[in-house]
């Protein structure tokens, strides 16, 4: 595999760590995090393809999260510079990344639980102008403006199976139905990059099917997608490329077929030389990696199901 | 035992010029906690913030009523940035414990025997009540009936008491069913996500912050009209009993801070005549006046601690839309 | 729902058990030293009627047990000032026009040649009429010459005073850190277990006439019942309730208010100077110090020291860290978390209430001593690093010497909020205190 060149439509040059890609949405170089002496990201320079739904995988503790929070203003970074659509976004607060239209959801669902359904939605929309303290106090200047915003959420709601819920408390919906309305909520302001941090954690398997679907859409209504992910299955499912990162470096990147058997891949993941397929491995039901995953989840479902 | 004066005495505490200055440091709280979420500890130093800047100029530079006003809401805004510029980045126990000092602080200073000049040290001011007074509407005369009868003067400081309360319901009813309230309270629920959202969560907080504590500096104005202000009325003791009416009312909501704060007047009122009534008939012959006195605040603490372990949404409060981030 | 209608009884019983506890040891108190109170430490009369209308601040001055005569006390205040003059049994007093606040300031330039106020920079003492008639005030005085105002000296002294106030804050404020760290809890009850400690002192110790070692053995092992009674049967059935931290923190404010309240109600208003038996003083250099302040910092210094070696040397010490760090990861390790935090509480209780019974021999005791400091304790909790035990040292020491050196420079009565100041200001730079570790943000 070394001695041959492999390429690929998104990529210029040649497929591995750090590639160029043809149509970047996000570029990064040298970014580091470190806490208390312990470098949590480094990375020396990744491109996320527009267009495209782009995994972050890799084991835990290696720096994905923290990759996340750093891109989407929630961190600060130690050294690094970063681009979306070319516009330097580095040291930039969380609110204003989120105004050029990279919208992130989180690990751990942060529905607002005593908000509703709507008002949550209603919340993700953008230009309402009541949200300035003055005009707030008269109506006449947002109704127009909140009319819009309620139609269009109505949709989403519908689009989600979530329309029922509209007026109860965020608090009062499962787990699952909890990730899908933060993913309806990150659409209201027509995102161009939506960030999905696990999005499945905690989703029980009926709902992931539909979560699945859901993402698909968003890559054909025209959005790039990064997501962060446990669940090997899904990856290889719906993402047109994968990065991997291991102890807070890019170690491997490529269409997910061929990340899968990379040795690098497998050493990051299982700390050993294993020359299996990982994707073999997962339709092996890896009993180690299993129970990882099933300890993720189901910390996740506790720490977000109360 | 005099039922009919025990009762007149709490019935006129219910409109009185303190009951409305109360009710609006509360709706400020209320704005603070209930609906936005942040820990404020430091509303008797909104109110000390607003008294002292409505007396101060009044007596030093014969400021007329609207200027002294305006100068206690100038001096709150600023009070208000400066508590909030170093604390609401941070965790929200922080900013509980600077309200608090900052709030003594404040009582510190005004009450310092360095600045007797200006701020009277701690006797305090008076005399500064005379531009209220002129600009009063009603001929003198006897007003009202029962317990509310007034004097043209006394009937004046409830009107502009309560009409001030009554405006601050309606401004604060607005914002919150307006989007504006929308994003506070998404604040209150998890800040991460309002921010993930796009909306400049410092600055939302910020906004709150000011408003709520202009609000309980216009309290404080309202608050010395018919008196002296003195800085020992502003210890830590009088936020913790304004967070009581807060509770006792609600905490998101639009009338229970009043409502709380006429309940507390009344409380206080009732259990502190019907006990000295009770010694004075010589029913209760175990403690003095004084200690009965005393009563009525370990009640208080009492009735908050039921109150928070047994009813978080105050008396007006939905049983859904809990007080408390849990 | 079920769970919910299970753990309310517990709740209500724990209110009416903390409340009882506080009100028995109270009421013993009242009935076993009420006569022998009055007899021994009212140069005034006791206010007698509840509706007279004179005020009156008053006092006793003598040298060990000789009464001075002709020493003047200026007291100020709500637009009045009057000099009182000691007669021969040492007793002098001032009408007031009003209840309010008002300062009493001892003029030592009228005491005897080779008497010295004990406490020469403290001589100015609050008097606040606002819920009783009558007040008391002290200013013990001992041999000694008026210090000279070298600047030098006067900052060391105040230094040894900060470092006495320091470390018997650090006592406190260890015991709010620990509560802190193993339950999240900001506790606003806090000061009156300062506040229990000194009056129980003052019960057994002065009003009783116990020897001093069984009146502060017997002190101290009713504050660990109190820190034990206000877990057991208040905090823990909170916690098992699920009541959010808030709201547990909303429950202190109304004990906060109860108690102090209660003990206004069973010892007055008046402010009562502790009596250790110790007068002596001591000169080193430029510092005069009692010897009970003395005593007393060599206690605090010992009781930290083996606290610290608690914390880092025993298992149930170590526990406390791991419950401190990661509760969850505690628990699931096998500690029992509940366990430790009841020795937490009972722990904090004793260092709290020996930080009381050392407040009230360096100032005085009354019913709202331990609320009056309790701002300075989460000061110095908050400036070490909440949470921490040895941050808590640290920022108690700080806020000590500051509020003691910075009345060199500024006046008497605004040293504390020169200590809260730099609370904010540090906080400004260093949200985590002085010693906290950064936090992982996201």
């Amino acid at each position: 595999m070394s001695d041959t060149i492999v390429t690929h439509p998104l990529v210029i040059g040649e497929v591995g760590p750090g590639c160029k890609k043809v149509d970047p949405i996000v570029v990064a170089d040298g970014v580091t995090r470190t806490f208390g002496g312990l470098k949590a990201v480094d990375v020396a320079h990744v491109e996320i393809p527009r267009g495209a739904i782009t995994a972050l995988i890799g084991p835990n503790g290696a720096g994905k999260t923290t990759f996340f929070n750093l891109l989407t203003g929630f961190d600060k970074p130690n050294t690094g510079e970063w681009s979306f659509e070319g516009h330097s976004l580095a040291r930039v607060p969380a609110f204003k990344v989120a105004r050029k239209g990279m919208i992130r959801t989180f690990q751990l669902t942060k529905s607002l639980g005593r908000l509703t359904v709507l008002q949550n939605m209603l919340l993700g929309a953008t230009k309402q102008p009541g949200e300035n303290i003055f005009t707030a106090l008269i109506k006449p200047l947002w109704r127009t403006r909140e009319t819009e915003i309620t139609a269009k959420a109505e949709d989403l709601l519908a689009r989600f199976k979530l329309d029922t819920k509209s007026e109860d408390y965020a608090a009062s919906l499962s787990g699952g139905q909890r990730k899908l309305l933060e993913m309806a909520r990150a659409l209201m302001s027509d995102p161009v990059l939506v960030m999905l941090d696990e999005p499945m954690a905690g989703v029980n398997p009926a709902l992931t099917q539909s979560l699945l679907g859901h993402i698909k859409e968003l890559k054909s209504e025209g959005m790039s997608v990064l997501f962060v992910e446990h669940d090997m299955h899904m990856v290889r499912h719906i993402s047109d490329w994968v990065i991997v990162m291991a102890e807070g470096k890019v170690v491997a990147e490529g269409p997910p077929e061929t990340v899968m058997s990379d040795p690098a891949v497998i050493d990051a993941y299982l700390g050993a030389h294993h020359d299996t397929d990982l994707g073999d491995m997962m339709e092996d039901k890896n009993p180690v990696l299993e129970a990882q995953e099933a300890a993720a989840t189901t910390a996740a479902q506790r720490e977000g199901g109360h | 035992m005099d039922w009919g004066q025990i009762f007149n005495s709490a019935a006129g505490e219910l409109l009185s010029p303190v009951t409305a200055a109360y009710a609006l440091a509360a709706i400020g709280i209320s704005v603070h906690f209930g609906y936005a979420g942040l820990l404020n500890f430091g509303q008797a130093g909104f109110m000390a913030v607003g008294a002292y800047a409505f007396v101060v100029p009044t007596l030093l530079f014969d400021f007329p009523m609207w200027a002294g006003m305006l100068s206690a809401i100038a001096a709150s805004v600023i009070f208000a940035f400066l508590l909030g510029i170093p604390t609401l980045r941070l965790r929200a126990d922080y900013l509980a414990i600077v309200t608090i000092a900052s709030a003594e602080i404040v009582r510190y200073i005004v009450s310092t025997t360095g600045l007797t000049d200006i701020t009277g040290g701690a006797a305090g001011l008076s005399g500064f009540n005379g531009g209220f007074t002129a600009l009063n509407p009603f001929p003198p005369g006897s007003y009202g009936f029962g317990p509310w009868t007034y004097t043209a003067n006394q009937l004046w400081v409830r009107v502009f008491g309560w009409s001030i309360v009554i405006l601050a319901a309606i401004l604060v009813y607005l914002l919150m069913r307006s989007p504006w309230g929308r994003v506070v309270k998404g604040i209150r629920e998890d800040e991460d996500a309002v921010r993930s959202l796009g909306k400049n969560v410092y600055g939302y907080k910020m906004q709150a912050l000011v408003l709520g504590g202009v609000l309980g500096a216009l309290g404080g104005v309202v608050y010395v009209l018919p008196r002296a202000v003195q800085p020992s009325n502003y210890g830590t003791t009088l936020t913790f009993f304004i967070w009581t009416m807060l509770l006792l009312g609600g905490a998101a909501t639009v009338f229970g801070p009043i409502i709380g704060a006429m309940i507390f007047a009344v409380l206080l009122t009732l259990s502190d005549s019907i006990l000295r009534g009770a010694i004075d008939a010589g029913i209760i012959t175990f403690i003095s006046g004084t200690q009965a006195g005393q009563v009525r605040f370990m009640i208080i603490g009492l009735v908050l601690m039921l109150l928070v372990i047994f009813r978080p949404q105050g008396i007006f409060g939905n049983k859904k839309e809990l007080s408390f981030n849990v | 729902m079920s769970h919910l209608h299970q753990h309310v009884p517990p709740a209500l019983r724990a209110i009416s058990a903390v409340f009882g506890a506080i009100l028995i040891a109270l009421t013993l108190a009242l009935t076993l030293g009420a006569t022998s109170a009055v007899a021994q430490t009212t140069p005034t009369p006791e206010p007698t009627a509840d509706f007279t209308e004179t005020y009156t601040v008053g006092g006793i001055i003598r040298d060990d047990d000789t009464p001075l005569e002709g020493v003047e006390v200026e007291v100020e205040g709500e637009g009045f000032s009057e000099i009182g003059v000691t007669g021969d049994d040492g007793r002098w007093s001032v009408n007031l026009p009003a209840q309010g606040e008002y300062t009493a300031t001892l003029l030592p330039e009228t005491l005897p040649d080779g008497v010295a106020p004990r406490d020469p920079d403290n001589i100015t003492r609050d008097v606040n009429l606002g819920t009783t008639n009558t007040v008391n005030v002290l200013f013990p005085t001992g041999a000694g010459t008026q210090v000279t105002s070298n600047i030098l000296d006067t900052i060391l002294t105040r230094l040894v005073y900060g470092l006495n106030f320091g470390l018997l804050l650090a006592l406190g404020a260890i015991g709010i850190s620990l509560i802190y760290g193993t339950t999240k809890l900001n506790n606003f009850a806090h000061g009156e277990m300062v506040t229990f400690g000194g009056v129980m002192f003052l019960l057994f110790g002065t009003t009783l006439n116990w020897p001093l070692i069984p009146a502060v053995l017997v002190t101290l092992a009713l504050s660990a019942f109190v820190g034990y009674a206000q877990d057991a049967w208040l905090l823990k059935p909170l916690r098992n309730k699920g009541t959010g931290l808030v709201q547990v923190m909303i429950v202190t404010i109304g004990l906060s208010i109860l108690v102090r309240y209660l003990f206004l109600f069973f010892i007055g208003g008046s402010t009562q100077t502790l009596d250790t038996g110790i007068t002596n003083t001591v000169t080193v250099g430029p510092v005069t110090i009692t010897v009970a302040s003395l005593v007393s910092m060599g206690i605090s210094i010992v009781i930290l020291i083996l606290v610290g070696l608690f914390l880092t040397r025993t298992r149930i010490g170590k526990a406390t860290r791991a419950v401190s760090d990661n509760a969850s990861l505690a628990a699931a390790s096998g500690i029992n978390v509940d366990r430790i935090i009841r020795i937490v509480w009972i722990l904090a209780a004793t260092l709290t209430g020996l930080s009381g019974i050392l407040y009230g021999v360096f100032r005085q005791v009354n019913w709202s001593m331990g609320f009056q400091i309790l701002l300075l304790l989460f000061a110095a909790v908050t400036l070490g690093g909440l949470g921490s035990a040895f941050g808590a040292l640290v920022g108690a020491l700080i806020i000590g010497v500051v509020t003691e050196v910075s009345t060199v420079w500024i006046p008497n009565d605004l040293r504390y909020a020169v200590a809260l100041l730099i609370l904010i200001l540090v906080l400004l730079v260093r949200p985590q205190g002085v010693l906290g570790r950064k936090e992982r943000v996201g």
